[in-house]
């Protein structure tokens, strides 16, 4: 109950600070506009805003210097959460200061109006796809190399249980962590970008047909799509997961979870294509290459497709991103990439109990996070790109 | 008035026709493989006495369409077969007495659970997504918005695993605030059982109120640009005013429509949520019986799922004709 | 009215210098550059300009407003002595609604879907105190009543839906005259409306001015209605004043060439060519034509022929039929009943089973070139192709004849043929649509509203081309159009259509002389005129019950 107390005190001295904020201001700056028309609940935000940053600079400060080691644990995570973010800025700020002085005159300019948060999302999806390229040559072992010592603490640290030839540790049959980590990139990634191209393959082209014939055909295609998307995304890859795992197992598993995972998604691609499609064909000049008398591909190649590009492959990425994240669920809940591959999700599942360590050992339970942030990062970064694209296609309409 | 209900009528016909199909279509998806279905299940090393027993159980002797009537008429009635899991260890055993728990029962408790966590999910995600939404719409490329742009981002971005280990980490481990694991069972006090409940909650809430606040905000600012909007601010209108009479009445469609789809959406993150937390849910029945294949409480879940799904579905399509001034005022 | 009459008044709004600035994407472009803008008491002044002059935003800024994206980066606004910059929120909402009010140019968007007319109507006078709820209605009424709006003491009970644009519109002027202001903004309130239907709600506007002596600010770009409106008129151009006159004065003394221009557009007229030779075949024959959409007949029995080297303009308003006649040609809506022939002899009615030939001889340019043309393909490929795909020209041979087609519609080729649809102007968009249309060597083209969403001296030019182009390769035409400007300057015959009827058909110079069919009349007599005493005579001659909706429904 202290602690809600301490909550609703807090609010309330924020509450205070914000009025006398405002106040101030006006007499400060003369009434200048900013402050004479401030709302109240922008200057409580502004002042709950400096809260939230006080406390998280004081916190780290303690964590850091003041605290002794023991007690410093419990901030251990909240240490590196603000390492990271320092490191991710400064790395997304430098590749964007990279990308204006480098490159052709289109690039250039694209990393000019570039926001951090896509630049940030550009860098990791390049490193992404650099690990998953060349992962059997970054990785220092073999996904599957089983070693001696089992249980390697992350860190490197022999005094905490580490050891330096394996940077993060292994796992509890002794598989290094990093080179699974490192293989799990082409594994998870490739599978779910390729599951992702065969969703848009059938979907957009399906998609594009029915928007262009419309008739029977499309009235058939939509009601289908209606149908099977009335059963949600994760419970029907359940379901046929389970159809399919009474034939085939370990990587024929794997190969018809993709199948199933391309299926499903395919319905949605379907709907955005022939969204699109439909709103290109009532184009005036799309009527005109009918009545001039060409033929079905030439109007869906040549008119309506380089029309669609820049919506489809912002889509690409949402897709992409649901794909991505329904496979590490379904590998989380043991029936997705089957073993011998490494992939991230099952990682997740299989070291899951390290958590309960954090309190006293952090470094313990920093492998299943590790697994879980590189599935997490990934997807920030494509979201972040696709949030982008769609802000510059809808600011380029206006 | 009419013209209202009928399209109302004309829905819930959909609704219930698209329910029909999706079970036509779950039935098939399991019955229509070939192959000897009770063999695959049982595995080769099976009894051929298990083997018959599962037969018989599934009806695999009798015409595929005939089984889909019986499934679905026994549906209707809450009755929804037994496990296979059940009938084979029955077979093992020997004494099929008939006395095993039905799909039926052995879902019903889970699914009471299941409710209430999606219940609180609601309770705690819906007041707060809506309410960040609509700031995050009228302050929009503030500080504010762009804060919470790039948290809600990350925030669906992350798997719901990796969010439950999160909160464990920081609420259950770091802190000893809240259980990390939701062993709930009958009988169990009100408040126990909303604190065992608590974070698995929290973990949906948070991927929840991240889509709901996002839909919610472009909504709004939608709604913002309309040019009647403008008349109401160019008629010297109070803030505060244009908001909540000439907004909010036609904003409430499209928050209705966001709220349902995303309580919809809930029923995935169930699924996962569950798992990660123990809780004794019909998502964590669901998959337990996917690894061990037991497809009539596959099938049962898969319905289950479905149909709440399609039901969240067609409320948000009946609220927003219903709140729509063309509709229930006709020419 | 003269100017004189408002030398004495009170200075009601003075805007000095205004320098506005939008923004797109991170940079803010100029669109107002050093505006002055004095408005007296009771006086009404005219804004006018092309699409992008700036008329609306420095109309907003009269009432210290600007929209998203949108500054005032220099200037002052005084408004009866209080200054709008400086005015803090709360000062300005007193002023807005109470003593300025602003009647937007879409009536059905900017009324609240949500509420019933007479709320919304009531809101301002009772938020600012004025009046109060029941006095506010019982005032409602009168308005609407003064407006000649029907039923006016029910008319406020309904949903903004369930009201006609026109009569929105009225209600809407009501609305903006509820507090009485000192000050209404007009901002094209007639744009979106037929002519018929316009001719009404300028009428009532006019009278309810004049009768509570307000100042008004009316943003047009048609130069037709604003000198029925306006005591004064501004002219801008890009940002920049061109000039300020009084409304006869400017009218028939322009002193700027940019004015000058504006005026002389409606004095493009070509000659009517000689009659047909009776009994010569026509190119394009719409014989006994019923078509319609799903179950419903939307043209009835339709007929008219279309003769080598004429124009022929068919004319009426929205939903009247015309653009569904041309799907008929086309062969994209075939006729339910009826037949269409192509130099006497018969089309198959769907365009699919038409033959290249047939397809090569019919061609079409329509109205937005915007969506008319591929936005992502170049000029050369969007001309190109039908040369391709008709002659079979590739390579060297295609360049040259594209670059010959461009030549035709006056475009430089070198400067233009790699350029894309978002590189070019609204005109020049429409010259290239003109130059595929030609570019598969056809008889017959049917021609969409295709000057309607241009500025006027744009429009004059592709006028001017379309009427060269006829003469040097005796092309026919037929000239969709609901604006009669249009048709006398370049029509031979004229159709006119109602509901999917054929009301009038003949030479243009017979149905520019009376006697008319009644609704070729009412048309005729709704289009405004350049003479600023146009509408008070057409009110004098005709009566206020004998123009507009109400005129159209005793017709029928």
């Amino acid at each position: 109950m202290s602690g809600l107390m301490t909550i609703l005190i807090a609010l309330a001295v924020i509450a205070a600070l914000g009025y006398a904020f405002r106040l101030a201001g006006q007499k400060l700056t003369n009434n200048a506009p900013m402050f004479r028309d401030m709302p109240y609940a922008v200057a409580f935000g502004y002042m709950l805003g400096l809260a939230v940053i006080l406390w998280a600079v004081w916190t780290y400060i303690k964590a850091q210097f003041l605290l002794p080691e023991a007690e410093a644990n419990k901030y251990f995570y909240f240490v590196v959460a603000i390492h990271a973010f320092i490191i991710f800025s400064v790395a997304a700020w430098v590749f964007r200061v990279f990308g204006r002085a480098v490159g052709t005159a289109g690039t250039r300019k694209l990393f000019r109006q570039m926001p951090l948060t896509a630049s940030f999302g550009v860098l990791v999806i390049l490193v992404y796809a650099i690990l998953a390229i060349f992962a059997g040559v970054l990785a220092p072992h073999g996904q599957e190399e089983v070693f001696a010592q089992a249980n390697v603490v992350p860190g490197g640290n022999p005094a905490l249980g580490g050891d330096p030839a394996f940077p993060l540790g292994t796992d509890q049959i002794g598989r290094d962590i990093l080179s699974r980590l490192i293989y799990g990139a082409q594994n998870t990634v490739g599978i779910a970008f390729v599951t992702t191209l065969i969703a848009f393959f059938v979907g957009g082209s399906l998609g594009f047909l029915a928007a262009t014939l419309r008739g029977w055909l499309d009235q058939f295609l939509s009601r289908t799509v209606d149908v099977l998307m009335a059963i949600p995304a994760l419970i029907f890859a359940l379901l046929l997961i389970t159809v399919a795992s009474a034939w085939v197992t370990g990587w024929g598993l794997t190969v018809a979870m993709v199948l199933i995972m391309a299926l499903i998604d395919s319905t949605r691609v379907f709907r955005l294509a022939r969204a699109v499609g439909m709103n290109i064909v009532v184009m005036d000049y799309i009527e005109a290459a009918k009545l001039r008398g060409e033929n079905l591909s030439y109007i869906v190649f040549r008119e309506i497709l380089p029309n669609a590009t820049a919506p489809l492959l912002a889509e690409f990425g949402l897709r992409f991103c649901f794909v991505f994240l329904t496979i590490s669920s379904l590998s989380f809940l043991g029936v997705g990439i089957q073993p011998p591959l490494a992939d991230w999700g099952t990682m997740v599942k299989d070291m899951s109990s390290f958590i309960n360590y954090a309190a006293f050992a952090p470094q313990v339970s920093a492998a299943p996070l590790l697994a879980a942030s590189a599935i997490a990062l990934l997807t920030v970064a494509v979201n972040f790109v696709v949030d982008w694209m769609l802000h510059r296609s809808s600011g380029l309409k206006e | 008035m009419n013209s209202v209900l009928k399209i109302i009528a004309q829905r819930l016909a959909l609704g219930l026709l698209t329910l029909f199909i999706v079970s036509i279509v779950i039935f098939a998806a399991v019955n229509l493989l070939p192959g000897d279905f009770a063999q695959a299940i049982l595995g080769q090393g099976a009894t051929p006495e298990a083997v018959e027993a599962i037969r018989t159980d599934l009806g695999l002797d009798q015409h595929p369409v005939k089984r889909y009537m019986q499934w679905l008429g026994g549906a209707l009635q809450g009755d929804l077969g037994n496990s296979f899991a059940q009938a084979n260890f029955a077979s093992f055993v020997g004494d099929d007495s008939g006395v095993r728990t039905s799909v039926a029962q052995q879902i019903a408790p889970r699914f009471a659970n299941t409710m209430f966590l999606a219940g609180v999910t609601a309770a705690i995600a819906v007041p707060f997504a809506v309410t960040l939404g609509i700031l995050a719409a009228l302050y929009r490329n503030s500080v504010f918005d762009r804060a919470t742009n790039i948290l809600t981002l990350s925030s669906i971005s992350s798997p719901e695993f990796f969010l439950a280990y999160v909160l464990i980490l920081f609420l259950a481990v770091l802190n000893p605030w809240l259980p990390s694991l939701s062993n709930i069972y009958d009988g169990m006090a009100f408040s126990e059982r909303l604190e065992k409940t608590l974070l698995p909650a929290l973990t949906l809430t948070l991927v929840v109120t991240a889509h709901m606040m996002r839909m919610t905000r472009a909504a709004i600012i939608n709604l913002l640009a309309s040019p009647y909007i403008e008349m109401a601010r160019l008629k010297g209108i109070n803030p505060m005013r244009v908001i909540v009479r000439h907004a909010l009445p036609n904003a409430l469609a499209p928050i209705i429509n966001v709220i349902a789809l995303n309580l919809a959406y809930l029923i995935t993150g169930v699924v996962v949520v569950e798992v990660v937390f123990v809780y004794p849910g019909i998502g964590q029945l669901f998959v337990d019986s996917v690894k061990i294949r037991d497809i009539p409480v596959v099938q049962a879940c898969c319905l289950i799922f479905a149909a709440a799904y399609i039901l969240l579905n067609l409320t948000a399509d009946i609220l927003s004709i219903v709140s729509n001034p063309r509709l229930r005022h006709p020419k | 009215m003269s100017n004189d009459a408002f030398k004495d008044a009170e200075t009601l709004v003075e805007m000095k210098g205004i320098w506005m600035e939008g923004r797109s994407d991170e940079d803010w472009h100029p669109i107002i550059n050093g505006v002055d803008l004095t408005l007296r008491k009771g006086e009404v002044l005219g804004l006018i300009g092309e699409s992008g002059a700036g008329k609306s935003t420095l109309g907003l800024a009269s009432m210290g407003f600007c929209r998203d994206g949108v500054r005032i980066s220099k200037g002052s606004v005084m408004f009866d002595g209080i200054d709008l910059l400086a005015a803090s929120s709360e000062e300005k909402r007193q002023l807005l609604g109470k003593r300025i009010a602003y009647v937007a140019q879409s009536a059905a968007a900017s009324f609240n879907p949500a509420h019933r007319l007479i709320d919304q109507h009531t809101e301002a006078p009772i938020q600012h105190g004025v009046m109060s709820k029941d006095e506010s209605e019982a005032d409602g009424m009168e308005l609407y009543r003064k407006l000649r709006l029907p039923n006016p003491d029910e008319i406020g009970f309904r949903y903004p839906h369930q009201v006609s644009g026109g009569q929105l519109q009225r209600a809407m002027t009501a609305m903006a005259m509820a507090c009485r202001p000192d000050l209404i903004i007009f901002d094209e309130p007639t744009t979106a409306l037929d002519v018929t239907t316009q001719i009404e709600v300028l009428a009532s506007i006019r009278e309810i001015v004049e009768e509570f002596d307000t100042a008004a600010i009316y943003i047009t770009h048609d130069l037709a209605v604003v000198a029925q409106m306006a005591d004064t008129i501004k002219v801008l151009l890009k940002g920049d004043e061109v000039e300020e006159a009084e409304t006869r004065e400017m009218l028939s003394h322009p002193t700027q060439d940019y004015t000058k221009s504006l005026w002389a557009v409606r004095e493009f007229q070509r000659p009517q060519k000689p009659a047909v030779i009776t009994g010569s075949t026509p190119v394009i024959s719409v014989k006994n034509v019923t078509a319609a959409y799903g179950k419903i007949d939307v043209l009835h029995d339709v007929s008219f022929d279309i003769h080598e080297g004429r124009t022929v303009a068919v004319v009426g308003e929205s939903g009247s039929g015309k653009s569904t006649t041309a799907r008929c040609i086309t062969g994209l809506l075939p006729p339910r009943i009826g037949s269409i022939e192509l130099d006497g002899n018969p089309l198959p009615l769907d365009y699919r089973k038409r033959d290249r030939s047939q397809l090569q001889k019919i061609q079409m340019i329509y109205q937005m070139a915007d969506t008319a043309l591929n936005p992502r393909q170049t000029v050369g490929d969007i001309i190109g192709r039908p040369v391709e795909f008709y002659t079979g020209l590739t390579g060297k041979a295609r360049r040259k004849r594209v670059e010959e087609l461009m030549d035709q519609i006056e475009l430089p080729a070198s400067q233009f043929i790699d350029r894309l649809p978002s590189e070019m102007s609204g005109g020049q968009k429409q010259r290239v649509g003109i130059a595929r249309s030609l570019a598969a060597e056809p008889e017959f083209i049917i021609c969409d509203e295709v000057t309607s969403a241009l500025d006027q001296l744009v429009a004059e030019g592709i006028l001017r081309l379309l009427a060269d182009l006829q003469d040097k390769l005796n092309l026919s035409y037929m000239f969709i159009t609901h604006d009669l400007a249009t048709v006398k300057s370049i029509a031979d015959e004229v159709v006119v259509m109602k509901d999917g009827d054929v009301i009038e058909q003949g030479p243009k110079t017979e149905m520019f002389t009376p006697p008319h069919h009644a609704y070729t009349d009412l048309l005729l007599s709704s289009v405004p005129e350049m003479d600023p005493d146009w509408l008070t005579n057409l009110l004098k001659e005709r009566g206020v019950d004998n123009i507009g909706d109400a005129a159209v429904g005793k017709i029928t």
